[in-house]
């Protein structure tokens, strides 16, 4: 080790301010850090540190990424062979599983390393361009982003999505901790508008079904589609595609990565709240809100008796498509979501009833939290700027009130 | 009275006519006739002829309302403003109809808007009414002129990344397809222009530091 550290000794003065390669300085200071705890000391103000740093965060929603991850694997997997009828594969044994976490596995690797690839190098790139020092935020992004795509998605437009994602999520507006849109969510948007084809349709999100056909009679429609495609033909029926309520929570249907299984998720979830990284407040509003616009459109199809997707029990939105995946990690961002308490039960409200109205009634957008959560991004300023607003105005009266019940003489010198 | 005349092509009206099209790009700089951009430049064919119409609006309006400038009671002059370039829009989309019909249903209701982008109202009522009518022409042609360089330039990436073509001909040869390659549906979508102007104007500030707000 203490070569090593003489190693990066003997290469520092180059790398200072005037040395020789002087402009790649944030470049060198990224991997000496990387490698060495460093020995910046604080030498004015407070002193106290906390571990609790954006590394230790950023750390610890990766860690609570993996269950899904390594289930998305093992579904990947599990979709491919269904649906080129493997059964030595499907079959829930040892042999089995270790075939689809593998397939998955390897189906999965090069996203996962062109996304971090592209990201880190734009990172790497603009922190030198800018004179900041590398940072940590592209991590979580950097692994959401493999987990909110289907599996077939071609690794250029991964590449693509990335770069956009974190140029135009991120970059632009000063880099970590400054965006207004959660990146990962603004690089899945740029696919979904840009190349349809890869990200909706009854082949998308089985691997390897958009380059061969599968066996006779599998579709490997998201439960969501199939609605879906029903209402475009004009008879919406509650189809499904064969799973049920069993299979939506263990999440062996077809989907992208991440978002299929609600154990993974919520072992996920858990990691996030008890770590304190997450706040419980959007969590727990973004499903509430899901499931009161839910009911609201029970109780339209009773009254109207309508569209029969109104009628779809209020709970199963929860469990479908990507609106646990998103409530739990990318709602949850602590840089594009609403700052004040009172901001954010009222963002998290919002994201859930936005993303069931849009499913519900836009059969356009099979998946509406997507569009829910970017749409509360960009309000959620807003919301933060009236909470303080009422804040303000109820103190003051508060005040006006306080100082009128003292008999105050003199209530100019009140409020203002 | 000995005044001296101002050569045609002096240094100064240089600037009137040129200087839009960089530092006082109305687009990239002013933020004006935004929405037209957004709303013209799928193609590369609408957008070359909405900024022709323009550029012909632009000049022709400053110099008609420099013209009349001593003439018109300042109480009235917007409604008088108003009357010329809708004359003029309206001549223009007759033109367009006349003979390019195809792209005049394309631009729909955007000709007809022409009369209310703020870039021609903007250079008549700030230039044109206290300037002799040469200044006033070279000033409307070139703001005419960068509103329509942004145009054509977004135009260019919409329809070459959206559709794979320049003019509605095929540029990007079939081997690419076959290689996997795709048009990208955002860049024939309003937000891509959008995005697309907003790398404009990075790009020239990144030129032109003193524009850059401090």
């Amino acid at each position: 080790m203490s070569r090593l550290r003489k190693l990066v000794d003997r290469f520092k003065p180059h790398f200072e301010k005037g040395g020789r390669f002087g402009i790649f300085r944030s470049t060198f200071d990224a991997f000496e850090t990387f490698l060495f705890v460093p020995n910046k000391v604080t030498t004015k103000g407070a002193h106290i540190r906390d571990a609790h740093d954006t590394k230790r965060m950023m750390s610890m929603v990766v860690l609570a990424l993996m269950p899904a991850l390594l289930f998305g694997f093992y579904n990947t997997g599990l979709q491919h062979y269904r649906a080129f009828g493997v059964t030595e594969a499907t079959a829930l044994d040892w042999t089995g599983i270790w075939m689809c976490l593998k397939f998955g596995f390897l189906k999965i690797l090069p996203v996962i390393v062109v996304s971090y690839g592209v990201g880190l190098a734009i990172e790497f790139v603009s922190a030198q361009l800018r004179g900041h020092e590398v940072n940590e935020g592209f991590l979580v992004t950097g692994m959401l982003i493999p987990m909110i795509l289907p599996p077939n998605v071609p690794l250029w437009i991964v590449a693509l999505a990335t770069a956009f994602g974190v140029i135009f999520g991120k970059e632009i507006f000063g880099g970590t901790g400054m965006n207004i849109f959660n990146p990962a969510l603004l690089a899945r948007a740029f696919v979904f508008f840009s190349y349809t084809s890869y990200m909706s349709g009854d082949r998308a999100n089985v691997a390897g079904l958009m380059r061969a056909d599968g066996v006779d009679g599998f579709s490997g429609a998201t439960p969501l589609t199939s609605i879906a495609d029903g209402m475009v033909e004009g008879s919406p029926t509650l189809d499904f595609n064969g799973t049920g309520v069993w299979d939506w929570i263990v999440g062996t249907h077809p989907g992208a990565l991440g978002e299929t299984s609600m154990i993974a998720i919520m072992m996920g979830a858990a990691i996030l709240l008890v770590t304190g990284v997450a706040s419980w407040r959007i969590m727990l509003s973004v499903f509430v809100g899901g499931l009161g616009m839910g009911l609201i459109f029970n109780l339209l199809f009773m009254l109207t008796g309508s569209n029969i997707y109104m009628a779809m029990p209020a709970y199963y939105h929860l469990l479908l498509g990507g609106f646990a995946f998103g409530a739990v990690f990318m709602a949850t961002d602590p840089v594009t979501a609403a700052q004040t308490d009172t901001g954010k039960w009222i963002y998290g409200l919002a994201i859930g009833v936005m993303a069931v109205l849009i499913r519900v009634v836009n059969p356009g957008y099979p998946e509406g939290i997507m569009l829910a959560i970017l749409f509360m991004n960009a309000m959620a300023p807003l919301v933060d700027h009236y909470v303080v607003e009422a804040n303000v105005r109820r103190r003051r009266r508060r005040l006006i009130a306080a100082n009128m019940a003292a008999g105050a003489t003199n209530i100019k010198h009140a409020g203002r | 009275m000995n005044r001296e005349r101002e050569p045609i092509f002096s240094a100064k009206n240089m600037r009137l006519l040129l200087g839009p099209l960089n530092r006082d790009n109305p687009v990239a700089v002013q933020i004006l006739g935004i929405c037209s951009v957004l709303a013209v430049t799928a193609k590369l064919r609408p957008a070359f002829v909405m900024a022709v119409s323009v550029v012909a609006v632009a000049a022709l309006a400053s110099l008609i309302m420099s013209a009349l400038r001593k003439t018109i009671p300042s109480r009235i002059r917007i409604i008088v403003q108003l009357v010329v370039i809708a004359f003029l829009v309206i001549i223009v989309d007759q033109i367009l109809k006349a003979y390019v019909y195809e792209v005049s249903k394309q631009l729909s209701v955007f000709v007809g808007l022409i009369i209310t982008n703020c870039i021609i109202m903007g250079r008549v009522e700030a230039f044109a009414l206290g300037n002799k009518p040469w200044p006033s022409l070279l000033d409307g042609l070139g703001n005419g002129l960068g509103y329509g360089v942004i145009l054509i330039v977004v135009g260019f990436f919409r329809e070459l990344l959206g559709a794979g073509e320049l003019w509605g001909r095929q540029v990007i040869p079939d081997s690419f397809y076959e290689a996997g390659y795709m048009n990208n549906g955002l860049m024939l979508l309003p937000p891509m222009a959008l995005i697309i102007v907003g790398v404009i104007i990075w790009i020239q500030r990144s030129f032109n530091k003193d524009v850059v707000d401090k």
